[in-house]
C-alpha cells in the first residue's frame, strides 16, 4: 500500500518545511466522474489518467473515479450540473457529450456551460471486416453489402451514437441498407466480428488491434484525415472521394462554473499528464491522435463538433 | 388490529396497481412489435409487468376463494412488540440515512450506532460510546484512505480539509 | 510436453518473493474486501489498479487476480453469516448456507464454502492450463441467439427457487425482471422506466441495490421482529476435530462440487455471462441430481459447496476471454483488462504468443493462489465465528451501517440508498406474507442479458425466434432449458393423474 507509506512520509516532510503555495489547490479528493462504464474504452483512459496523475504526484489530492454510464451519459452531465460552481469535480468525456443532451432534449443540459478543462486525444475510427470474408476494398465491401441488403449485419456500441452515425453515413454514401445492431461496449463489438456473428464494424483500433493481429479481421478504410500508421493498407474516405472524417473525443471537462484558479489549475494538471511518457505512449500503441488543446480553443471546438453532430442526428432522424 | 388475511389482501391490491403504474410507464416506448427488428423498447417490461398484473389477479382470486393459507389466517400481520421494534429499527435507519443529507456519515452514523445500542440493547454507556465512535473512525480509514471511495459528509466537509491535508 | 515445460518456467515467476508476498498480501485483502456486504471484487479490482503500477505488469496482474481470488472466497463468508450476498455470484451461496448458519453450523457451512471453491478454482486451473486457445473458440461461437438460449437455461433452473405459492413466486421473477428494465434500453438507445425523472434511475436498479435492500436491511428487519431482537444468531465453534467433521460431510456432495465446478468454468468463458448464471445452474444440478432435493435451502451443506465450487470455476474461467480474446467475461475482468491495457499489454489472440512470460506466470500464480486463499480462508473462519457471537444489538446497528456504506461505494448516490431502504421496507413486508425475494434478486441479473441478447438475435435474423433452434449450439440449449421447464410440470401432472403414488 504506497498511500499509507507516502502519507507518512509525506506527513513528515510537511511537518518540517513549509508546503510550497500553488495558487489553487484542490482542498479534497477530486471526484473523477467518466462518462462511461468499467471497462470501456473512456474508462481504460481515464484510469490510466489517474494513475499517472498518482505515479509522478502531479496533483496534491487523490483523483477518485467514479462510473456513470447512465442513459449514454445523461446521468453523468446531470451529476455535473448538479455540481456547479464547485470546484472539485471533472469528468472524462466523449462524443455522447454533443449527442445526449441533443437527444434527451428534456434534460435540460447545455454542454457549452461546462468548464473546459482539456483534451487528451481524439480517438480513431476504421472499417472493419472479416479476413475470410474475401473483402479487401471499399468496392468489394459494398458490393458484398448490397448482395445481403438488410441481412448485412454492423454492429456496434449504443443506438444513436457514433457507431451509427458511421454506419448511417455508409448507407448512404453507398446506398446499402446494412442492418445496426447494437451491442454493450467496443470489445464485445470486436468479438462478434472475428465470430462472424456481424459482417462488418466501425471500431476503434484499440478494440481491434487485437484480433488484427492475428489475422482475424482486416480494415478496409479509415474514417481519419491521412492513413493511419498501423494501417497504411487501409485509405481514408477522402482518398477514396467521400468528404468525410469522424473523431471520437477523449477530453476532461469541468462542472459548469468552476473558479478560473481552478480550470488553470487542472489543464496544468492534464496537460502534464499528456506529455507524460505513459500517455504518449498509449497514444502511439491505440492510433490515437490529437494536440493537447484547452480552455477556449477547446470550447470552439465543442462548438465545432456539436453542430456537426446536430446534422447528422437529424439526418438519421434521432432528433 | 390488522391480520394476516388483511395484509395479504392490501398487498395484493397494492401491488396491483403498482403493475399498472409500470405497464403505463413502459408504455411510454413502443410496446408491439417493430417489423423486421423484434420487440420495441417499451415491450419487455410492458408484458412483463402484465404478467405481476395477473400474479396479482390470482392471488386475490386465491384469497377470495379461501386458497391460500393467509387468507384464512387471523393471527395478526404484526404483533404490537414487534411492529414496536420494527417501527423504531426501521425508523432510526431513516433517519439516520435523511441525516446523512445534513451532517454526513460520520455524524450520522455515530448517533445512529449510540441510539441503537443504548436504547435497544441496553449495553453500558462504556461499551456504546466505545462502539459508536470507532466505527466511524474505521469506515473513514477503511474507506476514504485504503480504498478511496469518498462518502458524503453534508455540511461538516470543512472540517475534513485538514485531515485530507495530513494524509495525502 | 509444451504445456508443461512454460507452467514450470510459471512457476518461476510466480514463486518469487515478490509474487508470492503479492499473491498472499492479495487474497487476504481480497477475502475481506468481498466479506464486506456490497464491496465486491469489482471494487477491490479497480481501486487497486493505479498501486499496481509500482510493480512489473506480471506481478501486478498476479497480485489483481488474487484479489479477485480472494474475494470470491469472501463473498461466501457474508452469505453464510450476514445472509447477505456481497455479489450477485454468491446469492446462490445464501440459499443453505443462511439456514446451515442459523442452525448452529456455520463453521460446517464455511469450511464446505471454502473447500468447494478451492476445487471449484483448481479443477477450473487446470482446464485452463490445458484447453485454453481450443475454449478460445468456443468463446467466439457464443452470439447472441446462443447467449439467449444460455439464459433461458438459468431461468430453467428457477423452478424449484420459490415458495409454496405458485402465484407469488411468478410475481417475485416478473417483479425482478421489470426493475432490470430500468434505465436505459441500449437496442433503441431510448430512456425508459425513469421514475418521477430521477437522473439516478439512467443506471438503472443496481443488482446490489435490491440485494442489500432485501437481504441485508429486510432479513435484519424480520430477525429483529422473529426474534424480538434478543438473540444469539449461532453458537458455532471452530476446532480441527469439528474442520475434519466438515471435510469429511462434504465428501458426500463430491459429485455435485465437481459437476458444479465443470459447469462454473464453461458457462464462465462465455463472455457477458459471468459467475452469476453458473452458480445458479450449479445450484439447480446439485438440486436436481441429489438424493434428497427437500433439504435444500433448508440447510443442506451441498447447497453450499457446488455454486461455490462453480462461481469460483468460473471467475478463472472469466479470464479466458479476457486473455485470449480481450474481451472482458465479468465486470471484474473488465477492469483488469484495463489495467492489461494500461501496462502495455495487449490482450488478445497474440496475447500467449507475445507475452508468454506473463500468461504462464499469471496461470501458475492461480493455482498458488488457490492454496493460499483456501489456508488463509480457513485460518480466518474463528475470527468470522467470533463476529457471529457478537450480541446482536450490537451486530445489528453495524451491519445496518455497513448495508448503507457498502451501497453507497458502487455509484456513490445517495438515490441508490434510499431506493435499498425502500427495497429493504417493502420486502419485509412482502416476505412476511410468504413472497419468496430470492428469483427477484437473481431476475434483477439475468433479465439485461436475456432482453438484450433476445433482441440482438432477432434484429440479426430479421424478427425470426428460428434463429434460437436453427444454430447448432443455441439449438441444443435452447432444447435442454426447454425440457427442463416441462420436466417439473410433467411431473406434477403425471402426480394428479395418480394421486396414490407417493
Amino acid at each position: 500500500m504506497k498511500k499509507l507509506l507516502t502519507t507518512f512520509t509525506a506527513c513528515a516532510l510537511s511537518l518540517g518545511a513549509a508546503t510550497v503555495s500553488f495558487a489553487w489547490e484542490p482542498k479534497k479528493p477530486v471526484e473523477f466522474v467518466i462518462m462511461a462504464g468499467q471497462g470501456g474504452g473512456a474508462d481504460k483512459m481515464a484510469r490510466l489518467m489517474q494513475t499517472v496523475i498518482e505515479k509522478h504526484d502531479f496533483a496534491s489530492k487523490p483523483f477518485v473515479p467514479v462510473n456513470k454510464p447512465g442513459g449514454s451519459g445523461a446521468e453523468a452531465l446531470v451529476h455535473m450540473k448538479s455540481k456547479t460552481g464547485d470546484d472539485h469535480t471533472v469528468m472524462v468525456t466523449l462524443n455522447s457529450f454533443y449527442t445526449t443532451p441533443m437527444r434527451q432534449s428534456g434534460l435540460g443540459i447545455d454542454t457549452q456551460t461546462f468548464t473546459p478543462v482539456g483534451r487528451m486525444a481524439e480517438d480513431t475510427f476504421l472499417l472493419w471486416v472479416h479476413s475470410e470474408s474475401g473483402i479487401t476494398n471499399i468496392d468489394e465491401f459494398v458490393e458484398a453489402a448490397k448482395a445481403k441488403g438488410s441481412d448485412w449485419i454492423m454492429a456496434g456500441t449504443g443506438k444513436g451514437q457514433e457507431d451509427q452515425l458511421l454506419t448511417n453515413f455508409l448507407n448512404q454514401a453507398y446506398g446499402l441498407t446494412m442492418k445496426y445492431v447494437p451491442f454493450k461496449g467496443g470489445g464485445r463489438v470486436a468479438k462478434e466480428l472475428a465470430g462472424k456473428h456481424a459482417n462488418s464494424t466501425v471500431n476503434n483500433p484499440s478494440e481491434q488491434l487485437g484480433f488484427y493481429e492475428a489475422g482475424d479481421t482486416r480494415a478496409i478504410a479509415a474514417f481519419t484525415p491521412e492513413r493511419l500508421e498501423l494501417f497504411p493498407d487501409a485509405p481514408t474516405f477522402n482518398e477514396l472521394g467521400k468528404d468525410f472524417v469522424y473523431f471520437m473525443q477523449r477530453s476532461v471537462v469541468g462542472a459548469p462554473g468552476m473558479s478560473d484558479e481552478a480550470q488553470a489549475y487542472y489543464s496544468e494538471v492534464f496537460r502534464k499528464v499528456y506529455d507524460s511518457e505513459e500517455w504518449q505512449q498509449y497514444m502511439k500503441k491505440k492510433s490515437l491522435r490529437g494536440e493537447f488543446i484547452s480552455g477556449d480553443d477547446l470550447k470552439a471546438y465543442w462548438q465545432r463538433e456539436a453542430g456537426v453532430h446536430h446534422t447528422m442526428l437529424k439526418e438519421i432522424g434521432e432528433i | 388490529m390488522i391480520t394476516e388475511r388483511k395484509a395479504e389482501l392490501a398487498m395484493a391490491v397494492a401491488m396491483a396497481c403498482f403493475s399498472i403504474y409500470l405497464m403505463l410507464k413502459s408504455a411510454e416506448l413502443p410496446i408491439g412489435w417493430i417489423p423486421d427488428e423484434g420487440p420495441g423498447g417499451g415491450a419487455f417490461p410492458f408484458w412483463l409487468a402484465s404478467g405481476m398484473l395477473i400474479c396479482c389477479v390470482l392471488i386475490i382470486l386465491r384469497w377470495l376463494r379461501g386458497i391460500s393459507p393467509l387468507s384464512r389466517s387471523y393471527k395478526p400481520y404484526l404483533s404490537a412488540t414487534a411492529l414496536r421494534l420494527v417501527l423504531i429499527s426501521g425508523g432510526s435507519l431513516g433517519i439516520m440515512v435523511a441525516l446523512i443529507h445534513f451532517i454526513g456519515v460520520y455524524g450520522a452514523i455515530p448517533l445512529f450506532m449510540i441510539f441503537y445500542m443504548r436504547v435497544l440493547g441496553d449495553h453500558s454507556w462504556w461499551v456504546t460510546l466505545v462502539i459508536g465512535i470507532s466505527t466511524p473512525i474505521l469506515t473513514f480509514l477503511f474507506f476514504e484512505l485504503a480504498l478511496t471511495i469518498t462518502l458524503p459528509k453534508g455540511y461538516t466537509e470543512p472540517l475534513f480539509y485538514p485531515i485530507y491535508d495530513l494524509f495525502y | 510436453m509444451d504445456v508443461i515445460g512454460l507452467l514450470i518456467d510459471g512457476f518461476l515467476v510466480a514463486l518469487t518473493p515478490l509474487n508470492l508476498g503479492l499473491v498472499i498480501f492479495g487474497c487476504a485483502l481480497g477475502l475481506f474486501i468481498g466479506a464486506m456486504p456490497g464491496l465486491g471484487s469489482v471494487n477491490g479490482v479497480a481501486i487497486l489498479l493505479p498501486m499496481t503500477f509500482l510493480v512489473p505488469p506480471t506481478s501486478a496482474i498476479i497480485f489483481l487476480a488474487a484479489i479477485y481470488y480472494g474475494d470470491m472466497y469472501g463473498g461466501a463468508i457474508s452469505s453464510i453469516m450476514l445472509g447477505i450476498p456481497g455479489a450477485s455470484t454468491a446469492v446462490a451461496t445464501t440459499f443453505d448456507g443462511r439456514p446451515l448458519a442459523l442452525k448452529g453450523l456455520a463453521d460446517q457451512a464455511l469450511v464446505g464454502a471454502a473447500v468447494a471453491s478451492f476445487v471449484g478454482g483448481t479443477i477450473s486451473v487446470v482446464l485452463f492450463t490445458l484447453f485454453a486457445p481450443p475454449l478460445a473458440e468456443v468463446a467466439l461461437a457464443f452470439g447472441a441467439p446462443e447467449e439467449f438460449a444460455l439464459m433461458m437455461l438459468a431461468f430453467a433452473t428457477f423452478i424449484g427457487l420459490g415458495g409454496d405459492e405458485i402465484p407469488k413466486t411468478l410475481f417475485s421473477i416478473f417483479i425482478g425482471l421489470v426493475l432490470s428494465a430500468v434505465g436505459l434500453d441500449i437496442i433503441s438507445g431510448e430512456p425508459r422506466l425513469i421514475f418521477g425523472d430521477l437522473p439516478s434511475f439512467f443506471h438503472g436498479i443496481n443488482f446490489l441495490v435490491l440485494a442489500i435492500g432485501i437481504y441485508g436491511i429486510g432479513e435484519m428487519l424480520w430477525t429483529i421482529e422473529s426474534n424480538s431482537g434478543k438473540i444469539d444468531l449461532t453458537r458455532a465453534t471452530v476446532s480441527f476435530s469439528r474442520i475434519l467433521d466438515s471435510m469429511k460431510k462434504l465428501s458426500s456432495s463430491v459429485k455435485s462440487v465437481f459437476l458444479g465446478s465443470f459447469l462454473g468454468y464453461f458457462v464462465g468463458i462465455l463472455p457477458a455471462a459471468g459467475a452469476t448464471p453458473g452458480s445458479l445452474m450449479a445450484y439447480g444440478v446439485a438440486k436436481a441430481i441429489s438424493k434428497e432435493p427437500e433439504t435444500f435451502g433448508k440447510g443442506n451443506l451441498e447447497g453450499v459447496a457446488a455454486p461455490e465450487a462453480a462461481n469460483n470455476a468460473a471467475s478463472t474461467g472469466s479470464m479466458l476471454p479476457m486473455l485470449t480474446l480481450g474481451i472482458p467475461g465479468s465486470p471484474t475482468t473488465a477492469v483488469l483488462l484495463g489495467g492489461m491495457v494500461i501496462w502495455g499489454l495487449k490482450p488478445g489472440p497474440m496475447l500467449f504468443v507475445e507475452s508468454q512470460e506473463f500468461v504462464w506466470g499469471l496461470i501458475a500464480s492461480l493455482y498458488v493462489a488457490n492454496i493460499f486463499a483456501l489456508v488463509i480462508n480457513v485460518m480466518f473462519i474463528p475470527l468470522f465465528l467470533w463476529v457471529l457471537r457478537i450480541p446482536f444489538s450490537i451486530l445489528a446497528p453495524i451491519i445496518f451501517v455497513l448495508c448503507i456504506v457498502g451501497g453507497y461505494a458502487p455509484t456513490q448516490t445517495m438515490h441508490d440508498i434510499w431506493l435499498m431502504f425502500g427495497f429493504g421496507v417493502v420486502g419485509y413486508l412482502m416476505r412476511k406474507l410468504n413472497y419468496p425475494m430470492a428469483p427477484a434478486v437473481l431476475a434483477i441479473v439475468l433479465g439485461p442479458l436475456a432482453e438484450t441478447s433476445m433482441r440482438q438475435s432477432l434484429l440479426i435474423s430479421q424478427g425470426s425466434f428460428g434463429v434460437c433452434f436453427n444454430r447448432p449450439i443455441a439449438g441444443v440449449i435452447m432444447v435442454i432449458a426447454i425440457a427442463m421447464f416441462l420436466v417439473p410440470v410433467m411431473n406434477s401432472i403425471r402426480k394428479r393423474l395418480r394421486p396414490d403414488t407417493p
